[in-house]
């Protein structure tokens, strides 16, 4: 055998050992894709706005502290957008100016007629939120997301910059996943200032219909837990706008039971937490509690004395619930709501129909181009076919080795490099006959064959990975299994199209002595 | 064995025949479009709720369409892959209500309500998806983007290796294909959805590849034939490369009518849309492509001496080493 052949199988032989070692047991090495695994894909929009208006919020409210610190006269201080406040009626707009600096790092202020100060916020700043607000709710989410045991989820954000992209495979629970995803779980422990009333109406005339800024009025149900029976009312508590206590001062949350023994969430207070807790509650002995969860009181009970670092969570709950409820609050709170985009649900029995669907289409594709190339070109069909085989092989090799996901369109890009992959031996192939033809041996034929081929198959295939590359970043899921799959097709089977077929050549002919024809 | 041996058809006397074929088949194809109210659009792109379920017992499709028809809006009820499977998908358009996130799963619900409230038999749900109209904009966009920006730089890469008449022609072959697609998949009622599209793109990138063998075989034949006219040249080359032409195309329908076959209602679409692709492109390529590249040449071929060297210098630069015999007497020639 000829030194250069040797080396060119070792070279062959090596790469299909490397990449069945790669894929091998395809089982477990090659990643499927939810639509043959089944599970849920979600896509969301983060309410960025919120996170703005809350930054504007509490600019408000301290600025409102140090006004009246400072006994700047005003009429008026309003949020009117996410991003922008306005003050009106201002007396002394250098006095007021002077005292309300501390926003400007945030807000950049426009002056208008009659003491008004628009305050709008710095757009640099905005984008910065906006950012911050949506990493803060991707990392929320997959602590959830990890707390749930789904193996493998995939939590990421997707152009535009406002969406993430959740996928959980294996689940079929959508209903449970999105609301544990979705619940903003904003804990918050407030001293009831008033109420419960049964209207909110009814809190408003407590303060003869002007309800001072700093205050705000929380709907919640009486007693649900307390009662046992009987249909909750709504009733109104009054509290104050921002929260002494919140789930940012959460050191855990687990489920518990309460007094009579009905699923509650129990949880601990981080040190700092414990400590203003325990003033918080001393200092207000004999007053209500109110514990909110997204602005809703869950219950309101009666402080008996000092309270550190521990507290309830009653309510209603199932077991479930109060599992759901104890993971999320663990997780942290998410930085704004979530809108839910899109949903695709594959059940495991469409994936597994899938799958065999597949690989029947697959096989058949396969015998089908097989039967025709050793119908066509004889025992010449016979080396596109190591080839095509070669080609599949590193395929899933590679595919295996870069971690990329096998999808249902991967599955038609796997059968489209049989298809494909086999035409680059065709051109080959005909080319050496046409030499053939001119009668210069069968070697000169091959060797011309091969070399007026080469450019040909380069630009083809660049042709065709240029439209998998647009394809790539167009899509998806599914569609980005399809173009990695395509891509890794085309570019292995440069490799055994050329150099694995022409090894094979070179091979059957270098054992004769004296080649006459060949079987083409 | 050979198919096609020695043909010598004058494809190219039928060059103005067959632009008048396609202008006919791609208006109709038009017609067809704009007659349905533009291109039918699947949820992945319009937005809404599909929802496949089996049921455990055959219901006919009477059945469901009476089950979902007290729903709002329009429902589309059909089965989904063989007889025997009592598989149905039913779709509902994208409604108002859906348009906030939380409630994008209303749709889904209806259609569960609808059919336990109709007393049909058990059913297992085989998958959902819902689109919010955001995403189907979103992608809408992007897919028109990804179809034009592929073919823009298909055709400056083919501008690059050949000549720039070349590049148009097979790009004008390209949007023939794309277009004659898209007028199939109206006429046999594919809405388009992402696995067409990928199959449209997969096509952009297909077609062109037959395109690029015959451009190939016409600067290789420039060199020989030097005294010949291009459309001779054309001609011979198509035929020459008449043979291969036909089997790669072939190769490929043969695997993706397996897929067509065998590969599940999901991917159904996809291969149809590359098997009407594949056709198209065959045909576009022996037709399309080299009419419009002899017509956009005609002008810079006389004195035939000038292309010549044209060629020549474009062949040593695009192909180092690549054939030393051929490449030496090029380069003379030049």
């Amino acid at each position: 055998m000829n030194k250069n052949v040797r080396w060119k199988l070792i070279v062959i032989v090596g790469v299909v050992a490397l990449a069945v070692w790669a894929f091998y047991p395809p089982g477990q090495k090659v990643n499927l894709g939810l639509d043959l695994k089944g599970g849920v894909h979600l896509v969301m929009r983060v309410r960025t706005d919120e996170a703005l208006k809350i930054e504007t919020d509490t600019t408000v409210e301290r600025l409102r502290e140090t006004l009246s610190r400072a006994a700047v006269q005003y009429m008026g201080l309003e949020v009117t957008s996410p991003t922008e406040f306005v003050a009106t009626g201002v007396q002394n707009p250098q006095a007021f100016r002077q005292a309300a600096a501390e926003v400007d790092t945030v807000f950049s202020r426009t002056p208008g007629a009659g003491g008004r100060e628009t305050y709008t916020m710095r757009p640099n700043i905005a984008t910065q939120l906006r950012e911050e607000a949506v990493n803060q709710a991707l990392q929320t989410i997959e602590r959830r997301v990890n707390e749930l045991g789904v193996a493998e989820p995939i939590v990421a954000r997707q152009r535009p910059a406002d969406q993430i992209l959740v996928q959980l495979p294996g689940v079929t629970d959508v209903a449970r996943a999105k609301e544990i995803i979705r619940n903003t779980a904003i804990l918050e422990l407030k001293i009831v200032e008033m109420g419960p009333f049964p209207s909110e109406d009814a809190a408003r005339q407590a303060y003869n219909n002007t309800l001072p800024p700093d205050l705000i009025i929380v709907p919640g149900s009486e007693d649900v837990a307390g009662t046992g029976g009987g249909t909750p009312t709504t009733v109104y508590y009054v509290v104050r706008r921002v929260a002494g206590i919140t789930g940012r001062d959460l050191r855990t949350a687990r489920t518990s039971l309460d007094q009579n023994n009905l699923p509650a969430v129990g949880f601990t207070l981080s040190q700092d937490g414990a400590r203003r807790f325990g003033q918080l509650t001393e200092q207000n002995i004999n007053r209500r509690l109110a514990i909110i969860l997204d602005n809703r009181v869950f219950s309101a009970p009666t402080i008996q004395g000092r309270i550190t670092d521990e507290g309830q969570i009653t309510g209603a709950f199932t077991q479930q619930e109060a599992g759901d409820l104890a993971l999320v609050l663990r997780s942290g709170a998410l930085p704004a709501s979530l809108d839910f985009l899109e949903e695709r649900t594959v059940g495991p029995t469409l994936g597994a129909a899938s799958i065999r669907s597949g690989v029947a289409a697959s096989i058949a594709g396969l015998l089908m181009v097989v039967a025709f190339m050793m119908f066509y070109y004889k025992l010449t069909g016979l080396n596109a076919v190591i080839s095509i085989v070669i080609n599949l092989i590193i395929l899933l090799g590679m595919m295996a080795y870069l971690g990329a996901t096998m999808t249902l369109p991967g599955i038609a890009g796997f059968i489209l490099t049989i298809g494909m992959g086999v035409d680059s031996n065709v051109l080959i192939f005909e080319r050496i006959k046409e030499e053939l033809a001119t009668a210069k041996g069968v070697r000169a034929a091959v060797n011309a064959g091969f070399d007026r081929v080469w450019w040909t198959i380069v630009d083809t295939h660049v042709s065709s990975l240029i439209a998998a590359m647009f394809l790539f970043q167009f899509g998806t899921g599914p569609i980005r299994g399809f173009a990695t799959t395509l891509t890794i097709g085309l570019l292995s089977n440069v490799f055994t199209a050329v150099f694995v077929s022409r090894t094979v050549f070179e091979l059957v002919l270098g054992r004769r002595q004296q080649v006459q024809t060949l079987s083409i | 064995m050979q198919i096609l041996s020695n043909t010598n058809y004058n494809f190219i006397r039928w060059r103005w025949y067959a632009l008048a074929l396609s202008t006919l088949v791609i208006a109709a194809g038009l017609a067809i479009i704009i007659s349905r109210g533009g291109m039918p659009m699947g949820i992945d792109f319009s937005g809404g709720t599909i929802v496949v379920v089996k049921f455990d017992q055959p219901v006919s499709e009477q059945q469901v369409r009476a089950a979902v028809d007290p729903i709002a809006g329009e429902e589309v009820v059909q089965q989904y892959g063989d007889a025997g499977d009592n598989q149905w998908l039913i779709r509902l358009a994208q409604s108002q209500t859906s348009e906030q996130g939380t409630n994008l799963e209303v749709g889904s619900q209806q259609i569960l309500d609808a059919l336990t409230k109709a007393g049909l038999p058990s059913y297992e749900i085989l998958s959902r998806e819902i689109v919010g109209p955001v995403i189907g904009a979103d992608l809408q966009r992007r897919g028109v983007y990804a179809t034009l920006a592929s073919i823009l730089a298909i055709t400056v890469y083919i501008g690059f290796r050949f000549r720039f008449s070349f590049a148009i022609g097979a790009i004008a072959a390209t949007f023939h294909d794309i277009i004659v697609t898209l007028a199939f998949l109206v006429f046999f009622g594919y809405d388009l959805s992402l696995n067409i599209v990928a199959a449209l793109l997969t096509i952009t990138g297909y077609s062109v590849n037959d395109t690029i063998v015959i451009f190939d075989r016409v600067r290789e034949n420039m060199r020989s034939m030097r005294r010949d006219s291009l459309e001779h040249v054309v001609n011979v080359s198509v035929n020459q490369t008449l043979s291969r032409t036909i089997i790669t195309a072939g190769t490929t329908f043969l695997s993706v009518l397996s897929l067509y076959i065998f590969g599940g209602e999901v991917l159904r679409g996809f291969a149809f849309t590359m098997l009407v692709g594949i056709i198209s492109g065959t045909y576009s390529t022996v037709f399309i492509a080299s009419a419009i590249a002899i017509i956009l040449s005609q002008h810079k071929r006389s004195p035939a001496a000038s292309a010549q060297a044209a060629a020549g210098r474009s062949e040593a630069a695009a192909r180092p080493a690549a054939r030393p015999g051929r490449k030496s007497r090029g380069a003379k020639a030049s």
